[in-house]
Protein backbone atom coordinates (compact mmCIF):
# COMPACT_ATOMS: atom_id res chain seq x y z
CA UNK A 1 0.00 0.00 0.00
CA UNK A 2 0.85 3.64 -0.23
CA UNK A 3 0.29 6.52 2.26
CA UNK A 4 -2.48 8.97 0.29
CA UNK A 5 -0.19 12.05 0.93
CA UNK A 6 2.51 10.13 -1.05
CA UNK A 7 -0.09 9.09 -3.52
CA UNK A 8 -1.01 12.65 -4.11
CA UNK A 9 2.58 13.53 -4.48
CA UNK A 10 3.07 11.08 -6.95
CA UNK A 11 0.24 12.24 -8.99
CA UNK A 12 0.97 16.09 -8.94
CA UNK A 13 4.95 15.17 -10.43
CA UNK A 14 3.30 12.99 -12.88
CA UNK A 15 1.11 15.64 -14.37
CA UNK A 16 3.97 18.06 -14.20
CA UNK A 17 5.96 15.20 -16.19
CA UNK A 18 2.82 14.49 -18.90
CA UNK A 19 3.05 18.42 -19.59
CA UNK A 20 6.76 18.36 -19.77
CA UNK A 21 6.08 15.34 -22.35
CA UNK A 22 3.65 17.03 -24.15
CA UNK A 23 5.55 20.35 -24.22
CA UNK A 24 8.97 18.62 -25.38
CA UNK A 25 7.40 16.61 -28.39
CA UNK A 26 5.51 19.73 -29.55
CA UNK A 27 8.37 22.18 -29.29
CA UNK A 28 10.54 18.90 -31.27
CA UNK A 29 7.81 18.22 -33.33
CA UNK A 30 8.20 15.05 -32.58
CA UNK A 31 6.61 11.43 -32.44
CA UNK A 32 6.52 8.82 -29.60
CA UNK A 33 3.94 10.95 -27.72
CA UNK A 34 1.99 8.24 -26.68
CA UNK A 35 4.38 5.59 -25.94
CA UNK A 36 6.00 8.64 -23.62
CA UNK A 37 2.96 9.24 -21.63
CA UNK A 38 2.07 5.43 -21.11
CA UNK A 39 5.07 5.19 -19.04
CA UNK A 40 4.95 8.11 -17.06
CA UNK A 41 3.43 6.33 -13.72
CA UNK A 42 5.74 3.52 -13.65
CA UNK A 43 9.02 6.12 -13.88
CA UNK A 44 7.42 8.65 -11.54
CA UNK A 45 6.96 5.89 -8.94
CA UNK A 46 10.64 4.39 -9.95
CA UNK A 47 12.31 8.02 -9.10
CA UNK A 48 10.43 8.84 -5.95
CA UNK A 49 9.88 5.97 -4.21
CA UNK A 50 11.69 2.37 -5.61
CA UNK A 51 15.15 3.41 -6.78
CA UNK A 52 18.07 4.66 -4.83
CA UNK A 53 19.84 7.87 -6.88
CA UNK A 54 22.06 10.59 -6.33
CA UNK A 55 21.08 13.32 -8.74
CA UNK A 56 24.10 15.29 -7.12
CA UNK A 57 26.53 12.30 -8.02
CA UNK A 58 24.59 10.18 -10.91
CA UNK A 59 27.82 8.19 -11.40
CA UNK A 60 27.40 7.31 -7.23
CA UNK A 61 28.91 3.69 -7.48
CA UNK A 62 25.61 2.86 -4.75
CA UNK A 63 23.23 4.01 -7.08
CA UNK A 64 20.48 1.86 -7.83
CA UNK A 65 20.32 1.35 -12.01
CA UNK A 66 18.09 2.02 -14.75
CA UNK A 67 18.05 0.99 -18.51
CA UNK A 68 15.09 2.59 -20.59
CA UNK A 69 14.93 -0.07 -23.25
CA UNK A 70 12.07 1.50 -25.19
CA UNK A 71 14.16 4.27 -25.93
CA UNK A 72 11.77 6.33 -28.00
CA UNK A 73 9.76 6.71 -24.39
CA UNK A 74 12.97 9.38 -23.70
CA UNK A 75 10.52 12.24 -22.95
CA UNK A 76 9.11 11.00 -20.15
CA UNK A 77 12.50 9.65 -18.78
CA UNK A 78 14.28 13.33 -19.52
CA UNK A 79 11.79 14.96 -17.49
CA UNK A 80 12.01 12.49 -14.66
CA UNK A 81 15.58 13.31 -14.58
CA UNK A 82 14.96 17.45 -14.68
CA UNK A 83 12.18 16.90 -12.11
CA UNK A 84 14.66 14.73 -9.72
CA UNK A 85 17.50 17.23 -10.10
CA UNK A 86 20.34 15.63 -12.28
CA UNK A 87 20.26 18.40 -14.98
CA UNK A 88 18.19 21.88 -15.17
CA UNK A 89 14.53 21.72 -16.63
CA UNK A 90 15.44 23.77 -19.64
CA UNK A 91 17.31 21.56 -21.00
CA UNK A 92 14.04 20.01 -21.50
CA UNK A 93 12.94 22.40 -24.26
CA UNK A 94 16.09 21.46 -26.81
CA UNK A 95 15.00 17.96 -26.86
CA UNK A 96 16.16 16.26 -30.70
CA UNK A 97 17.65 19.98 -31.37
CA UNK A 98 20.75 19.56 -33.20
CA UNK A 99 23.99 20.11 -30.84
CA UNK A 100 21.12 19.28 -27.43
CA UNK A 101 22.03 17.32 -24.49
CA UNK A 102 19.01 15.57 -25.13
CA UNK A 103 19.06 13.21 -27.84
CA UNK A 104 15.70 10.98 -29.59
CA UNK A 105 17.48 7.87 -27.90
CA UNK A 106 19.03 7.58 -24.53
CA UNK A 107 22.78 7.99 -24.61
CA UNK A 108 25.13 7.03 -21.99
CA UNK A 109 27.91 9.48 -21.04
CA UNK A 110 25.98 12.75 -22.64
CA UNK A 111 23.17 12.76 -20.33
CA UNK A 112 23.35 12.66 -16.56
CA UNK A 113 21.60 9.96 -14.95
CA UNK A 114 21.59 8.03 -18.06
CA UNK A 115 23.40 4.63 -17.12
CA UNK A 116 22.82 3.07 -20.88
CA UNK A 117 22.51 3.92 -24.11
CA UNK A 118 19.52 2.34 -25.76
CA UNK A 119 17.22 3.30 -28.53
CA UNK A 120 17.68 -0.43 -30.65
CA UNK A 121 14.65 -2.35 -29.63
CA UNK A 122 15.48 -4.63 -27.52
CA UNK A 123 18.38 -4.55 -26.24
CA UNK A 124 18.18 -2.74 -22.48
CA UNK A 125 17.72 -6.23 -21.13
CA UNK A 126 20.91 -7.41 -22.13
CA UNK A 127 22.42 -4.54 -20.82
CA UNK A 128 20.89 -4.52 -17.77
CA UNK A 129 21.38 -8.76 -16.69
CA UNK A 130 25.25 -7.62 -17.50
CA UNK A 131 25.17 -4.85 -14.74
CA UNK A 132 23.00 -7.65 -12.74
CA UNK A 133 25.44 -9.59 -12.97
CA UNK A 134 28.46 -7.00 -12.51
CA UNK A 135 27.02 -5.97 -9.55
CA UNK A 136 26.10 -8.94 -8.32
CA UNK A 137 27.72 -9.04 -4.54
CA UNK A 138 29.09 -5.04 -5.32
CA UNK A 139 28.43 -2.27 -2.17
CA UNK A 140 25.41 -1.55 -1.42
CA UNK A 141 23.48 -4.06 -3.04
CA UNK A 142 22.62 -1.89 -6.17
CA UNK A 143 19.68 -2.92 -8.31
CA UNK A 144 19.09 -3.01 -12.13
CA UNK A 145 15.82 -1.57 -13.27
CA UNK A 146 14.86 -2.34 -17.20
CA UNK A 147 11.37 -0.75 -18.67
CA UNK A 148 10.79 -2.15 -21.65
CA UNK A 149 7.83 -2.08 -23.83
CA UNK A 150 5.60 -4.73 -24.94
CA UNK A 151 6.45 -4.95 -28.89
CA UNK A 152 9.93 -5.10 -28.03
CA UNK A 153 9.85 -8.30 -26.87
CA UNK A 154 9.57 -10.02 -30.19
CA UNK A 155 13.19 -9.09 -30.49
CA UNK A 156 15.26 -12.39 -30.57
CA UNK A 157 17.73 -10.92 -28.49
CA UNK A 158 15.62 -10.55 -26.13
CA UNK A 159 14.68 -14.27 -24.77
CA UNK A 160 18.73 -14.74 -25.30
CA UNK A 161 19.01 -12.23 -22.01
CA UNK A 162 15.87 -13.64 -20.40
CA UNK A 163 17.33 -17.11 -20.18
CA UNK A 164 20.75 -15.55 -19.31
CA UNK A 165 19.58 -13.62 -16.02
CA UNK A 166 17.42 -16.65 -14.94
CA UNK A 167 20.73 -18.82 -15.41
CA UNK A 168 23.03 -16.41 -13.34
CA UNK A 169 20.37 -16.21 -10.72
CA UNK A 170 19.47 -12.68 -10.99
CA UNK A 171 17.55 -11.86 -8.41
CA UNK A 172 18.82 -7.84 -8.33
CA UNK A 173 17.31 -7.67 -11.74
CA UNK A 174 13.70 -5.84 -12.43
CA UNK A 175 12.33 -6.11 -16.21
CA UNK A 176 9.09 -3.42 -15.88
CA UNK A 177 7.14 -3.77 -19.16
CA UNK A 178 5.12 -1.13 -20.10
CA UNK A 179 2.25 -3.13 -21.85
CA UNK A 180 0.44 -0.86 -23.75
CA UNK A 181 -0.77 -3.20 -26.56
CA UNK A 182 0.52 -0.99 -29.41
CA UNK A 183 3.96 -1.45 -31.56
CA UNK A 184 4.81 0.86 -34.76
CA UNK A 185 2.21 -0.82 -36.93
CA UNK A 186 -0.96 -1.60 -35.03
CA UNK A 187 -1.34 -3.76 -32.25
CA UNK A 188 0.77 -6.11 -30.57
CA UNK A 189 -1.63 -9.13 -30.17
CA UNK A 190 -2.20 -8.62 -34.22
CA UNK A 191 1.05 -8.34 -35.30
CA UNK A 192 2.64 -10.76 -33.50
CA UNK A 193 0.86 -12.33 -30.08
CA UNK A 194 2.69 -12.51 -27.04
CA UNK A 195 0.08 -14.29 -25.21
CA UNK A 196 0.88 -16.18 -22.85
CA UNK A 197 3.35 -13.91 -21.75
CA UNK A 198 3.26 -14.19 -17.63
CA UNK A 199 3.50 -17.89 -19.05
CA UNK A 200 6.58 -17.67 -20.97
CA UNK A 201 8.19 -15.67 -18.23
CA UNK A 202 7.67 -18.01 -15.78
CA UNK A 203 8.41 -20.67 -17.68
CA UNK A 204 11.99 -19.76 -18.01
CA UNK A 205 12.41 -19.34 -14.18
CA UNK A 206 11.32 -15.68 -13.43
CA UNK A 207 9.39 -14.20 -10.52
CA UNK A 208 6.17 -13.05 -12.30
CA UNK A 209 4.11 -9.95 -11.17
CA UNK A 210 1.38 -8.01 -12.31
CA UNK A 211 0.27 -4.51 -11.78
CA UNK A 212 -1.69 -1.32 -13.14
CA UNK A 213 1.11 1.06 -14.62
CA UNK A 214 -1.62 4.17 -13.68
CA UNK A 215 -1.88 3.17 -10.42
CA UNK A 216 0.29 3.97 -7.52
CA UNK A 217 -1.21 1.09 -5.03
CA UNK A 218 -0.67 -1.20 -7.71
CA UNK A 219 2.83 -0.54 -8.00
CA UNK A 220 3.75 -0.23 -4.86
CA UNK A 221 2.55 -3.80 -3.60
CA UNK A 222 3.92 -5.55 -7.06
CA UNK A 223 7.53 -3.59 -6.93
CA UNK A 224 7.77 -4.59 -3.02
CA UNK A 225 6.78 -8.61 -4.14
CA UNK A 226 9.55 -7.99 -6.70
CA UNK A 227 12.47 -7.14 -3.61
CA UNK A 228 14.92 -9.27 -4.73
CA UNK A 229 14.35 -11.96 -1.85
CA UNK A 230 15.33 -15.02 -4.22
CA UNK A 231 17.92 -15.40 -6.62
CA UNK A 232 15.26 -14.90 -9.47
CA UNK A 233 14.97 -12.25 -11.54
CA UNK A 234 11.67 -10.45 -11.33
CA UNK A 235 9.55 -9.04 -14.35
CA UNK A 236 6.50 -6.72 -13.61
CA UNK A 237 3.98 -6.71 -16.17
CA UNK A 238 2.34 -2.94 -16.12
CA UNK A 239 -1.26 -2.72 -18.47
CA UNK A 240 -0.76 0.71 -19.25
CA UNK A 241 -2.91 2.89 -21.61
CA UNK A 242 -1.24 4.62 -24.65
CA UNK A 243 -1.13 8.28 -24.68
CA UNK A 244 -2.10 7.77 -20.55
CA UNK A 245 -3.33 11.18 -19.71
CA UNK A 246 -4.29 13.07 -23.07
CA UNK A 247 -7.28 11.60 -24.28
CA UNK A 248 -6.98 12.59 -28.13
CA UNK A 249 -3.87 10.67 -27.97
CA UNK A 250 -5.55 8.00 -25.97
CA UNK A 251 -8.48 7.57 -28.74
CA UNK A 252 -5.46 7.79 -31.58
CA UNK A 253 -4.62 4.19 -30.89
CA UNK A 254 -2.59 2.56 -32.94
CA UNK A 255 -1.42 6.33 -34.29
CA UNK A 256 -0.90 7.55 -30.78
CA UNK A 257 2.92 7.70 -31.34
CA UNK A 258 2.38 9.32 -35.19
CA UNK A 259 0.61 12.64 -33.31
CA UNK A 260 2.78 15.28 -34.00
CA UNK A 261 1.22 18.09 -31.33
CA UNK A 262 0.25 21.04 -33.34
CA UNK A 263 0.64 24.69 -30.87
CA UNK A 264 -3.52 24.04 -30.51
CA UNK A 265 -2.94 20.62 -29.10
CA UNK A 266 -0.51 21.45 -27.24
CA UNK A 267 -2.92 23.59 -25.91
CA UNK A 268 -5.35 21.33 -25.31
CA UNK A 269 -3.66 18.57 -23.99
CA UNK A 270 -2.27 20.82 -21.15
CA UNK A 271 -5.70 22.33 -20.32
CA UNK A 272 -6.87 18.24 -20.04
CA UNK A 273 -3.48 17.72 -17.59
CA UNK A 274 -4.36 20.44 -15.58
CA UNK A 275 -8.15 19.96 -15.34
CA UNK A 276 -7.72 16.32 -14.31
CA UNK A 277 -5.38 17.36 -11.21
CA UNK A 278 -7.16 19.79 -10.15
CA UNK A 279 -10.41 17.53 -10.41
CA UNK A 280 -7.97 14.84 -8.43
CA UNK A 281 -8.15 18.33 -5.95
CA UNK A 282 -4.40 18.67 -6.80
CA UNK A 283 -3.38 21.96 -7.91
CA UNK B 1 60.71 -16.78 -28.41
CA UNK B 2 62.02 -17.98 -31.89
CA UNK B 3 61.61 -16.92 -35.42
CA UNK B 4 60.66 -20.08 -37.03
CA UNK B 5 58.47 -21.12 -34.64
CA UNK B 6 54.81 -21.01 -35.40
CA UNK B 7 52.35 -20.09 -33.36
CA UNK B 8 48.83 -18.48 -34.12
CA UNK B 9 47.55 -15.03 -32.86
CA UNK B 10 44.86 -16.89 -31.29
CA UNK B 11 47.28 -18.87 -29.14
CA UNK B 12 48.41 -15.05 -27.31
CA UNK B 13 44.85 -14.51 -25.95
CA UNK B 14 44.79 -16.81 -23.10
CA UNK B 15 48.27 -15.99 -22.31
CA UNK B 16 47.53 -11.87 -22.35
CA UNK B 17 44.33 -12.36 -20.54
CA UNK B 18 46.01 -14.13 -17.67
CA UNK B 19 48.69 -11.73 -17.21
CA UNK B 20 46.49 -9.03 -17.51
CA UNK B 21 44.09 -10.32 -14.69
CA UNK B 22 47.23 -10.72 -12.22
CA UNK B 23 47.70 -6.79 -13.06
CA UNK B 24 43.97 -5.96 -12.67
CA UNK B 25 41.87 -7.15 -10.84
CA UNK B 26 38.10 -5.95 -12.43
CA UNK B 27 39.16 -8.30 -15.48
CA UNK B 28 36.31 -10.59 -16.98
CA UNK B 29 36.11 -12.29 -20.05
CA UNK B 30 32.37 -13.44 -20.80
CA UNK B 31 32.26 -15.81 -24.26
CA UNK B 32 29.41 -17.17 -26.28
CA UNK B 33 30.16 -20.95 -25.96
CA UNK B 34 33.51 -21.00 -28.06
CA UNK B 35 35.89 -21.17 -24.58
CA UNK B 36 37.30 -23.89 -26.27
CA UNK B 37 38.05 -22.73 -29.91
CA UNK B 38 39.55 -19.51 -28.86
CA UNK B 39 41.51 -20.22 -25.73
CA UNK B 40 39.27 -18.55 -23.55
CA UNK B 41 38.71 -22.25 -21.18
CA UNK B 42 42.69 -22.13 -20.45
CA UNK B 43 41.94 -18.15 -18.78
CA UNK B 44 38.66 -19.78 -17.19
CA UNK B 45 41.14 -22.27 -15.64
CA UNK B 46 43.13 -20.01 -13.77
CA UNK B 47 40.79 -17.28 -12.99
CA UNK B 48 36.94 -18.96 -13.12
CA UNK B 49 35.15 -15.90 -11.19
CA UNK B 50 36.48 -13.68 -14.21
CA UNK B 51 34.94 -16.04 -16.60
CA UNK B 52 31.07 -16.17 -18.13
CA UNK B 53 30.00 -18.26 -20.85
CA UNK B 54 26.52 -16.46 -22.03
CA UNK B 55 25.58 -19.62 -24.07
CA UNK B 56 25.56 -19.79 -27.83
CA UNK B 57 24.10 -16.07 -27.56
CA UNK B 58 26.43 -13.23 -29.42
CA UNK B 59 23.99 -10.60 -29.52
CA UNK B 60 23.25 -11.13 -26.09
CA UNK B 61 27.10 -11.65 -25.27
CA UNK B 62 27.86 -7.83 -26.64
CA UNK B 63 24.76 -6.56 -24.83
CA UNK B 64 25.80 -8.38 -21.21
CA UNK B 65 29.36 -6.76 -21.97
CA UNK B 66 28.52 -3.58 -22.57
CA UNK B 67 26.56 -4.03 -19.09
CA UNK B 68 29.57 -5.25 -17.27
CA UNK B 69 31.71 -2.46 -18.67
CA UNK B 70 29.04 0.33 -17.73
CA UNK B 71 29.93 -1.11 -14.09
CA UNK B 72 33.51 0.37 -15.15
CA UNK B 73 34.87 -3.15 -15.44
CA UNK B 74 37.78 -3.94 -17.86
CA UNK B 75 35.39 -6.23 -20.41
CA UNK B 76 36.95 -8.56 -22.89
CA UNK B 77 34.19 -10.52 -25.29
CA UNK B 78 36.09 -13.13 -27.73
CA UNK B 79 34.17 -15.79 -30.27
CA UNK B 80 34.48 -16.60 -33.65
CA UNK B 81 34.63 -13.48 -35.99
CA UNK B 82 31.78 -14.34 -38.29
CA UNK B 83 29.38 -14.33 -35.51
CA UNK B 84 30.65 -12.42 -33.13
CA UNK B 85 31.24 -9.36 -36.08
CA UNK B 86 28.15 -10.51 -38.20
CA UNK B 87 25.16 -11.55 -35.94
CA UNK B 88 26.01 -8.80 -32.98
CA UNK B 89 26.70 -5.75 -35.72
CA UNK B 90 23.79 -3.68 -34.20
CA UNK B 91 24.60 -4.06 -30.54
CA UNK B 92 28.35 -3.49 -31.56
CA UNK B 93 27.25 -0.05 -33.57
CA UNK B 94 24.03 0.59 -31.06
CA UNK B 95 25.38 0.24 -27.85
CA UNK B 96 29.25 -0.19 -27.32
CA UNK B 97 30.31 2.55 -30.10
CA UNK B 98 27.65 5.15 -30.05
CA UNK B 99 28.45 5.58 -26.51
CA UNK B 100 31.74 4.76 -26.82
CA UNK B 101 32.36 1.62 -24.21
CA UNK B 102 35.63 0.38 -24.08
CA UNK B 103 34.90 -2.80 -24.51
CA UNK B 104 37.50 -5.06 -26.07
CA UNK B 105 36.27 -7.71 -28.78
CA UNK B 106 38.48 -10.14 -30.49
CA UNK B 107 37.10 -11.69 -33.14
CA UNK B 108 38.47 -15.43 -33.51
CA UNK B 109 38.96 -17.93 -36.38
CA UNK B 110 39.44 -14.77 -38.99
CA UNK B 111 39.84 -15.55 -42.66
CA UNK B 112 40.29 -18.23 -44.87
CA UNK B 113 42.88 -20.18 -43.05
CA UNK B 114 40.55 -20.95 -40.41
CA UNK B 115 40.27 -24.01 -42.88
CA UNK B 116 38.24 -26.89 -43.04
CA UNK B 117 34.53 -25.27 -41.81
CA UNK B 118 34.10 -23.39 -45.02
CA UNK B 119 32.53 -20.11 -46.01
CA UNK B 120 30.16 -19.19 -43.17
CA UNK B 121 33.31 -19.40 -40.46
CA UNK B 122 35.90 -17.79 -42.48
CA UNK B 123 35.18 -14.41 -42.08
CA UNK B 124 36.83 -11.83 -44.50
CA UNK B 125 34.34 -8.61 -43.70
CA UNK B 126 34.91 -8.25 -40.25
CA UNK B 127 37.36 -5.41 -40.65
CA UNK B 128 35.64 -3.60 -43.15
CA UNK B 129 31.86 -3.65 -41.08
CA UNK B 130 34.33 -2.71 -37.49
CA UNK B 131 36.27 0.18 -39.59
CA UNK B 132 33.11 1.79 -40.70
CA UNK B 133 32.08 1.88 -37.25
CA UNK B 134 33.15 5.56 -35.47
CA UNK B 135 35.06 5.32 -31.78
CA UNK B 136 36.16 1.86 -32.50
CA UNK B 137 39.50 1.14 -32.95
CA UNK B 138 40.57 -2.03 -35.50
CA UNK B 139 43.59 -3.68 -35.18
CA UNK B 140 44.84 -7.29 -36.94
CA UNK B 141 48.30 -8.34 -35.67
CA UNK B 142 50.56 -10.97 -37.25
CA UNK B 143 52.29 -12.70 -34.81
CA UNK B 144 52.03 -14.47 -31.56
CA UNK B 145 54.25 -11.25 -30.01
CA UNK B 146 52.34 -8.59 -31.26
CA UNK B 147 49.01 -10.21 -30.63
CA UNK B 148 49.93 -10.78 -26.69
CA UNK B 149 50.94 -6.96 -26.81
CA UNK B 150 47.83 -5.80 -29.03
CA UNK B 151 45.51 -7.49 -26.54
CA UNK B 152 47.88 -5.99 -23.08
CA UNK B 153 47.76 -2.81 -24.32
CA UNK B 154 43.81 -2.81 -25.11
CA UNK B 155 43.32 -3.60 -21.34
CA UNK B 156 44.75 0.05 -20.94
CA UNK B 157 42.59 1.56 -23.73
CA UNK B 158 39.83 3.45 -22.85
CA UNK B 159 37.70 3.31 -25.90
CA UNK B 160 36.35 0.22 -28.08
CA UNK B 161 38.98 -1.85 -29.93
CA UNK B 162 38.38 -5.22 -32.42
CA UNK B 163 41.47 -7.30 -32.41
CA UNK B 164 41.15 -9.76 -35.23
CA UNK B 165 42.85 -13.16 -34.69
CA UNK B 166 43.57 -16.43 -36.43
CA UNK B 167 43.98 -19.72 -36.03
CA UNK B 168 46.75 -20.22 -38.54
CA UNK B 169 50.01 -20.76 -36.71
CA UNK B 170 52.73 -18.52 -38.26
CA UNK B 171 56.10 -18.30 -37.77
CA UNK B 172 57.19 -14.96 -35.65
CA UNK B 173 57.81 -11.36 -37.12
CA UNK B 174 58.60 -10.30 -33.07
CA UNK B 175 60.84 -12.29 -30.77
CA UNK B 176 59.62 -10.81 -27.78
CA UNK B 177 56.74 -9.71 -26.06
CA UNK B 178 58.15 -6.85 -24.30
CA UNK B 179 58.03 -4.51 -26.83
CA UNK B 180 54.94 -1.83 -27.43
CA UNK B 181 52.28 -2.04 -29.77
CA UNK B 182 49.24 -0.23 -29.72
CA UNK B 183 46.27 1.16 -31.67
CA UNK B 184 46.81 3.04 -34.52
CA UNK B 185 50.48 1.63 -34.95
CA UNK B 186 52.81 0.58 -37.81
CA UNK B 187 56.32 -1.43 -38.04
CA UNK B 188 58.86 -0.34 -40.56
CA UNK B 189 60.45 -3.70 -41.24
CA UNK B 190 62.09 -4.45 -44.47
CA UNK B 191 63.64 -0.41 -45.29
CA UNK B 192 64.27 0.29 -49.30
CA UNK B 193 63.40 2.33 -51.69
CA UNK B 194 61.40 0.49 -54.53
CA UNK B 195 57.83 -0.11 -53.11
CA UNK B 196 55.70 0.33 -50.16
CA UNK B 197 53.96 -3.14 -49.10
CA UNK B 198 51.50 -2.44 -46.43
CA UNK B 199 50.22 -5.95 -44.83
CA UNK B 200 48.56 -7.24 -41.59
CA UNK B 201 48.27 -10.44 -39.86
CA UNK B 202 49.25 -13.72 -41.79
CA UNK B 203 50.27 -11.39 -45.00
CA UNK B 204 52.96 -10.03 -43.41
CA UNK B 205 54.56 -13.31 -43.94
CA UNK B 206 53.99 -13.37 -47.59
CA UNK B 207 55.24 -9.66 -47.29
CA UNK B 208 58.33 -10.99 -46.05
CA UNK B 209 59.08 -13.41 -48.00
CA UNK B 210 58.32 -11.30 -51.11
CA UNK B 211 60.82 -8.88 -50.29
CA UNK B 212 63.58 -11.45 -50.30
CA UNK B 213 62.39 -12.78 -53.28
CA UNK B 214 62.72 -8.80 -54.55
CA UNK B 215 65.45 -8.72 -53.45
CA UNK B 216 67.46 -10.96 -55.36
CA UNK B 217 65.91 -9.65 -58.31
CA UNK B 218 67.21 -6.48 -57.00
CA UNK B 219 64.04 -4.32 -56.51
CA UNK B 220 64.41 -3.12 -52.95
CA UNK B 221 60.97 -2.75 -51.24
CA UNK B 222 59.79 -1.81 -48.07
CA UNK B 223 57.58 -4.20 -45.71
CA UNK B 224 55.63 -1.94 -43.28
CA UNK B 225 53.61 -4.49 -40.67
CA UNK B 226 49.98 -2.45 -40.67
CA UNK B 227 48.47 -4.06 -37.54
CA UNK B 228 46.86 -0.69 -36.85
CA UNK B 229 43.97 -0.62 -39.39
CA UNK B 230 42.01 2.16 -38.00
CA UNK B 231 43.70 4.36 -37.03
CA UNK B 232 45.98 3.75 -39.77
CA UNK B 233 49.55 4.70 -39.13
CA UNK B 234 49.29 7.44 -41.72
CA UNK B 235 52.91 8.62 -40.92
CA UNK B 236 54.60 5.80 -41.58
CA UNK B 237 52.55 5.02 -44.58
CA UNK B 238 53.27 8.18 -46.29
CA UNK B 239 56.84 8.61 -45.36
CA UNK B 240 57.09 5.58 -47.20
CA UNK B 241 55.28 5.85 -50.11
CA UNK B 242 57.25 9.73 -50.87
CA UNK B 243 60.22 7.17 -50.73
CA UNK B 244 58.85 4.95 -53.23
CA UNK B 245 56.17 6.37 -55.40
CA UNK B 246 54.30 3.43 -55.06
CA UNK B 247 52.58 0.56 -52.75
CA UNK B 248 50.95 -2.78 -52.70
CA UNK B 249 48.56 -3.40 -49.45
CA UNK B 250 48.36 -7.34 -49.12
CA UNK B 251 45.47 -8.38 -46.19
CA UNK B 252 43.66 -11.94 -45.63
CA UNK B 253 40.35 -10.03 -46.30
CA UNK B 254 37.51 -9.16 -49.06
CA UNK B 255 39.47 -6.39 -51.21
CA UNK B 256 35.90 -4.42 -49.86
CA UNK B 257 36.44 -1.99 -47.41
CA UNK B 258 39.63 -3.53 -45.35
CA UNK B 259 43.32 -2.11 -45.22
CA UNK B 260 43.38 -1.89 -48.77
CA UNK B 261 40.58 0.51 -49.26
CA UNK B 262 42.17 2.27 -46.24
CA UNK B 263 45.66 2.78 -47.29
CA UNK B 264 44.13 3.06 -50.98
CA UNK B 265 42.11 6.40 -49.07
CA UNK B 266 45.04 8.03 -47.51
CA UNK B 267 47.40 7.98 -50.02
CA UNK B 268 45.19 9.67 -52.62
CA UNK B 269 43.73 12.25 -50.28
CA UNK B 270 47.75 12.96 -49.35
CA UNK B 271 50.38 11.98 -52.04
CA UNK B 272 48.33 10.28 -54.95
CA UNK B 273 50.01 6.86 -55.85
CA UNK B 274 49.78 3.68 -57.70
CA UNK B 275 48.04 0.78 -55.42
CA UNK B 276 47.67 -2.45 -55.97
CA UNK B 277 46.25 -5.21 -53.62
CA UNK B 278 46.50 -8.29 -52.57
CA UNK B 279 43.45 -9.99 -50.96
CA UNK B 280 40.21 -11.83 -51.81
CA UNK B 281 38.13 -10.47 -54.82
CA UNK B 282 34.79 -10.41 -54.06
CA UNK B 283 33.49 -13.49 -52.92
CA UNK B 284 33.62 -16.07 -50.03
CA UNK B 285 35.66 -18.90 -48.77
CA UNK B 286 35.15 -22.63 -49.09
CA UNK B 287 36.00 -25.98 -47.36
CA UNK B 288 40.00 -26.79 -47.55
CA UNK B 289 42.99 -26.47 -45.59
CA UNK B 290 44.82 -23.54 -44.65
CA UNK B 291 47.62 -23.34 -46.71
CA UNK B 292 45.43 -25.12 -50.09
CA UNK B 293 43.16 -21.92 -49.56
CA UNK B 294 46.12 -19.42 -49.20
CA UNK B 295 47.34 -20.39 -52.67
CA UNK B 296 43.48 -20.75 -54.08
CA UNK B 297 42.46 -17.27 -53.00
CA UNK B 298 46.01 -15.66 -53.85
CA UNK B 299 46.77 -14.70 -50.36
CA UNK B 300 50.79 -15.69 -51.21
CA UNK B 301 54.35 -14.09 -51.57
CA UNK B 302 54.27 -14.77 -54.77
CA UNK B 303 51.11 -12.65 -55.43
CA UNK B 304 52.95 -10.16 -53.48
CA UNK B 305 55.96 -10.31 -55.82
CA UNK B 306 53.95 -9.58 -59.21
CA UNK B 307 51.56 -6.87 -57.70
CA UNK B 308 55.29 -5.55 -56.38
CA UNK B 309 56.46 -5.54 -59.85
CA UNK B 310 53.27 -4.10 -61.10
CA UNK B 311 53.16 -0.93 -59.16
CA UNK B 312 56.69 0.10 -59.34
CA UNK B 313 56.44 -0.09 -63.33
CA UNK B 314 53.62 2.97 -62.36
CA UNK B 315 55.55 4.10 -59.54
CA UNK B 316 54.97 7.98 -59.10
CA UNK B 317 58.16 9.63 -60.27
Amino acid sequence: MIEPENEKKLKLIAATVRKDVVRMTGLARAGSVASSLSVVDILTFLYWSEMHVFPEDPGNPLRDRFILSKGHGCPALYSILAHRGFFSRDELWNYCKLGAMLQGNPESGHTPGIDASSGSCGTGLGIAAGMSLSLMNAEGNPRVYCLSGDGELQEGVVWESVLFAAHYGLGNLVLVIDENGFQMDGEVEDIMSLRPLDAKFSSFGWNVFRADGHDYSSLAEAFSKASGKDSSPSVLICRTVFGKGVSFIEKAGKSGNEVILSRGKVDSALMEISEATERQGGM
Amino acid sequence: MVKNEKKSTMQALAPALIDLAELHDDIVLLEADSGVATGGSEFRSSFPEKYYNVGMAEQNLILTAAGFALTGRRVFVASFSSFLVGRAYDHIRSSVAIPSLPLKIIGTNGGVTEGESGAVYQMLEDISLMRALPNIAVVVPSDYCSAYRLIRSAGEYDKPIYIRLGSFPVPQVYTTTDDDFAPGGGRLLVEGTGVTICACGIMVHEALKAADILSQQELSVEVIDCYGIKPLPSRVILASVRRTGCCVVAEEHTCRGGLGEAVASLVSRSYPVPVKFVSVEDRFGQSGTPEELQEYYGLTGSEVVSAAVQAWTMRRR
